[in-house]
């Protein structure tokens, strides 16, 4: 008789949880989805890096509609391709908001078309969360948000991280030389560079800049090695840091110690010639990263989408994390104000902390930009380990120098 | 600005003349095209980058040694080049009208290589990669030593047989008068193709080059626009051997400048060279 009972109040409670999950499910099923509009560079000088985007986007969208979405409704990103073009990002974002009528924006891929995305939004009144916006004086929109955690002064603070780091280095670097692309967002950080290291009393041996898109790193790598620098800071973009680094190997000189703003992830960790090299970071594949929630399944579900989409580096790493960080932010934004009001959701933002890979993440600051979070990286056995500050530092992990 | 020193200013020039050899390369099919064919084909650099990729795949996944690839890509651009003058013809496009299609082929050729290779970067590392010679206080990369050897072997090999063989003279007399020419027997429509293969067969031979030395993302084609636009009309439209010289003249006056001056002067000086020469030479019109 008990067991009769018991098994009755068990195919109840069965029955009302399946009701519930098929009501949830129609319901989710049959209301209008929350779009939420972008553009990335898939094609054009920028895709290598967009396309990393474009994968952390769908898997998340993926996830996110697997819990339900985001106000009991689907969720569909809409993401147009922006060519690497910022002057086609801002008539793209237009359309979006007028043509297609998106409840919400992401933001593009690099600054230029994150800028332009940004005149859009401010026009509209729309918040605009961005992944990789790297000049934080030139955001001036109050409804704009940043996963890119540099905080507001990053030329001032970054390079003092660097030079912490290796101030605390079994050798000291004396000497330093600064070469530079004069693209902005890594121009500026050299120059940065430039001025903390002579506050902590490094001798400048040379500073170099070139036009982005320079061909011949052979009499760069020349004047580096006639230098004979301590350290060296390059501020590359992409692809750039591999051809110095190529260039200098011509020439059979290897940096002592060596630094680079935004390298191509991938091709550096991967190059022989990239030992020790340096960068920043805010997520690595390693703990005390891998421990934030849902990072684990992030990294897991990445590798594989990355494969498959032909990324020949399937590492998380930066871009991927500020990405994922990027919808973390404004899911927590719908979730908090519980509506996809823009002026609540941005008031919200601005007042409250949100929990994401990279840490806790506040936009209270100049800018929205909030704390510093980047950290040093090393190419370390052919892949990037944190080194730098010790509490983030890969199991083990210690900064080498040659 | 302090004078640099004799190895730093020779290593510089060095690379300038590699650099330079490379310019001259794919702006040697590109002029003659547009000198003996009058056609502005855009496509040689979507050509040259197309070889590049076949070469990396051929190379890092076939195993195949790098050089060898050119059994394969030298026969299949000529073909391909042969193909791009069969259409331009066929269609009757103008210099100008050439400019603007192969401009669009360029844009496919590009996106192709995106869809099959993705965007992203692509290194091919060969046998060749990290081989240097040392030669005094001077390094010389065995990859930027064969792209100078081949710009000049190939430059000369080109302007021999443009110069002491008939079919060279029946091609430069195309160019001067085509119609005078057809009426001594020339065949123009197989003499076109013929130095349309030719130039495609350069481009292939190009792409393997920048294989060998350069990092290869698809967005790279544009890059090289530009400064070998200006070697080719420096070195003369039409020439074999003007673009690589004129190329050397681009490279070293970059590199040199930059082991003066900042780097980011090195396309000012060149491009203020190229201007100069366009305006003082002899015989402008």
């Amino acid at each position: 008789m008990r067991t009769g009972h018991r098994f009755t109040r068990g195919l109840g409670v069965a029955l009302c949880s399946f009701a519930l999950l098929a009501t949830g499910a129609h319901a989710q099923g049959t209301q209008a989805p929350i779009r939420i509009g972008s553009t990335l560079a898939l094609t054009g000088p920028l895709a290598a890096t967009a396309l990393v985007h474009k994968v952390v986007g769908e898997i998340y969208v993926e996830q996110l509609n697997k819990r339900g979405g985001l106000l009991g409704r689907p969720v569909e990103w809409i993401v147009r391709d922006d060519q690497s073009k910022p002057e086609l990002a801002r008539t793209l974002y237009e359309q979006l908001l007028t043509v297609d009528k998106v409840d919400l924006l992401m933001g593009p891929y690099a600054t230029g078309a994150i800028l332009s995305a940004m005149s859009v939004a401010q026009r509209y009144d729309k918040v605009l969360i961005h992944h990789t916006f790297g000049i934080p004086s030139l955001a001036k929109y109050d409804k704009q948000f940043p996963a890119w955690s540099l905080g507001p002064d990053p030329a001032n603070t970054v390079p003092t991280t660097v030079f912490t780091a290796l101030a605390a280095s079994p050798k000291p670097p004396k000497t330093i030389a600064v070469v530079t692309s004069k693209f902005p967002s890594v121009h500026f950080m050299s120059l940065g560079a430039r001025e903390v290291a002579k506050k902590r009393g490094l001798n400048e041996v040379l500073f170099l800049e070139w036009d982005f898109g320079n061909l011949d790193y052979g009499p760069i790598a020349a004047r580096i090695k006639d230098a004979k620098p301590d350290f060296l800071w390059v501020g590359a973009l992409g692809l750039e840091g591999n051809q110095l680094l190529e260039a200098m190997n011509k020439i059979d000189y290897a940096p002592a110690e060596h630094f680079y703003m935004y390298p191509a992830p991938g091709p550096m960790s991967k190059s022989p010639l990239a030992k020790n090299a340096l960068s920043m970071t805010m997520f690595e594949e390693h703990p005390p990263f891998t421990n934030a929630a849902g990072a684990k399944e992030f990294i897991d579900l990445y590798h594989e989408r990355a494969a498959k989409a032909g990324i020949p580096d399937t590492s998380v790493e930066v871009q991927a994390a500020a990405s994922y960080t990027a919808w973390q932010i404004l899911e927590a934004a719908v979730r908090g104000t519980n509506s996809i009001d823009d002026a609540k959701m941005a008031a919200w933002l601005k007042a409250n902390r949100v929990e994401t890979i990279q840490g806790k993440l506040r936009f209270d600051g100049p800018s929205n930009y909030g704390d510093d979070l980047m950290r040093v990286k090393q190419v370390q056995n052919g892949r990037w380990v944190t080194v730098y500050p010790k509490e983030y530092a890969a199991p083990g992990a210690t900064l080498l120098v040659q | 600005m302090t004078f640099p020193s004799g190895t730093l200013l020779a290593q510089s020039a060095l690379s300038g003349v590699f650099i330079g050899s490379m310019y001259g390369l794919l702006g040697m099919g590109l002029g003659l095209a547009w000198g003996l064919l009058h056609i502005i084909n855009l496509a040689h650099f979507g050509f040259a980058f197309l070889a590049a990729y076949l070469c990396y795949q051929l190379a890092s996944v076939g195993g195949i040694d790098p050089l060898l690839t050119l059994a394969l890509i030298i026969p299949l651009f000529f073909a391909l080049g042969m193909a791009v003058q069969w259409l331009l013809s066929r269609f009757s496009v103008s210099p100008l009208n050439s400019l603007l299609a192969t401009f669009g082929l360029t844009a496919i050729i590009e996106a192709g290589i995106q869809y099959f290779w993705t965007a992203d970067f692509r290194k091919l590392e060969s046998v060749y990669s990290g081989q240097k010679l040392r030669v005094g206080g001077l390094f010389v990369p065995v990859p930027e030593l064969l792209t100078l050897v081949l710009a000049l072997v190939l430059g000369f090999s080109i302007w021999a047989a443009m110069r002491y063989t008939n079919l060279g003279r029946a091609l430069r007399a195309l160019a001067e008068d085509a119609p005078m020419a057809a009426a001594f027997g020339v065949n123009r429509r197989a003499h076109a193709l013929l130095l349309a293969g030719v130039c495609g067969a350069l481009a292939g031979i190009a792409g393997v080059c920048l294989a060998l030395s350069f990092t290869l993302t698809p967005s790279q084609i544009y890059a090289w626009v530009g400064v070998v636009f200006a070697a080719v009309m420096l070195g003369g439209l039409g020439s074999p051997l003007g673009p690589v010289a004129a190329g050397m003249v681009v490279g070293v006056s970059e590199a040199v400048t930059m082991a003066f001056a900042s780097p980011s002067w090195a396309p000012i000086v060149s491009f203020s060279l190229l201007i100069a020469l366009l305006l003082l030479r002899p015989g402008r019109t």
